[in-house]
C-alpha cells in the first residue's frame, strides 16, 4: 500500500532578492524592501515528502533515519546559518523560495534514493509558503 | 465537490519490533524504537471526506455523525492503549505511522456511508505525519 510520508525541518539562512537582468530601479519596483544590499533572514520551515509502498517488513515507506541523515548532510548543512545568495545553486539564480523550493527537490531527487520524492514545501515565514512536486500538481 | 476535514487527538504507546528480524537487525533498523516497553506519541488525526453539498442542509457530510464514527471506530480503540499489544491489527503489522494511516482508513472506510474518505493524516508529532489515500 502506498503511503506519503512528510517530515518537517527548520533552517535559517539570510538571502537578498536582487536580478542582475534587471536595473536598480526595476529591482527596487519588484523586490522592494528584499532588494536591500546587506541581505535579511528568515527561519525557514522545510517539509519534504516522500512516498512509496509500506515495507511489510518495516512497516515504513523509507527509515527516517535514513532520510534525516541525508537531509542534514546535504541541505540543512548547507543552508542553515549560510548568505544562500553565496552559495553556488544560487549563482545567477535569484534565491526567492520558490527557487529554493525547486533546489531542494532537484537535491533529492538526484540522489536520495530510499523512496520517490513527491513534494518540497517552505514555510519562509508563518504567512506565507510555496510547495513544488516537480512540475507535477500538488496533491492534497 | 467539496472537502471537509476533521480532527481528534488519542495519546498511545508503541515500539517498532519484527520477530522476523535478529535483535541485532531490529536494533538496527528501528533503533531507540525498539525498546519493548514502549514509548508513547500525542497523536492527531485528520480525516478528510469528499462530496457533494446536500441542497436541503447544506452539508457535504453532518459532521457529528463523522466525529461519532471516528471516536467509536479510532478513538475508542487507540487513545491510552499500548498499540501493540491492545490493537488487533497490531499484533501483527508494525504501528509504524504508516501503518496507523493505513489502519485508521481501514477502519473508517466501510462505516462511511454519506460522504467519501478522501485522506487519513496521522501526525505522530507535529514535525512528522503520514498520509494515505487508499491506494493499493
Amino acid at each position: 500500500m502506498k503511503a506519503y510520508l512528510t517530515r518537517r525541518y527548520w533552517f535559517s539562512a539570510s538571502h537578498r532578492l536582487h536580478s542582475d537582468e534587471m536595473s536598480a530601479e526595476e529591482n527596487q519596483a519588484v523586490y522592494g524592501k528584499c532588494n536591500n544590499p546587506h541581505g535579511h533572514g528568515h527561519n525557514y520551515a522545510l517539509e519534504i515528502t516522500v512516498a512509496g509502498q509500506v515495507d511489510p517488513k518495516t512497516g515504513m515507506v523509507c527509515n527516517l533515519v535514513d532520510l534525516d541523515a541525508f537531509v542534514n548532510e546535504n541541505i540543512l548543512e548547507r543552508f542553515d546559518r549560510q548568505n544562500l545568495n553565496t552559495l553556488p545553486p544560487f549563482q545567477g539564480v535569484v534565491p526567492t523560495t520558490e527557487n529554493l523550493c525547486v533546489e531542494v527537490y532537484g537535491i533529492l531527487q538526484k540522489d536520495f534514493h530510499h523512496a520517490e520524492v513527491e513534494k518540497i514545501r517552505v514555510e519562509e515565514t508563518m504567512l506565507n509558503s510555496f510547495e513544488y512536486a516537480g512540475g507535477r500538481e500538488v496533491r492534497y | 465537490m467539496v472537502y471537509l476535514t476533521r480532527k481528534a487527538e488519542f495519546s498511545a504507546s508503541h515500539y517498532y519490533h519484527n520477530p522476523e528480524f535478529t535483535p541485532e537487525e531490529n536494533q538496527r533498523i528501528f533503533g531507540k524504537c525498539n525498546n519493548p516497553n514502549g514509548h508513547g506519541h500525542n497523536y492527531t488525526l485528520e480525516v478528510t471526506v469528499k462530496g457533494q453539498v446536500d441542497q436541503r442542509s447544506g452539508f457535504v457530510v453532518d459532521l457529528k455523525q463523522l466525529k461519532d464514527i471516528m471516536n467509536r471506530e479510532v478513538i475508542d480503540a487507540m487513545d491510552h492503549r499500548f498499540l501493540n499489544k491492545e490493537v488487533a491489527e497490531f499484533k501483527e503489522a508494525i504501528p509504524t505511522t504508516e501503518n496507523l494511516a493505513i489502519s485508521i482508513w481501514q477502519r473508517l472506510q466501510p462505516k462511511l456511508n454519506v460522504a467519501e474518505l478522501h485522506r487519513v493524516r496521522v501526525y505522530e508529532t507535529p514535525d512528522l505525519f503520514v498520509d494515505y489515500y487508499g491506494e493499493a
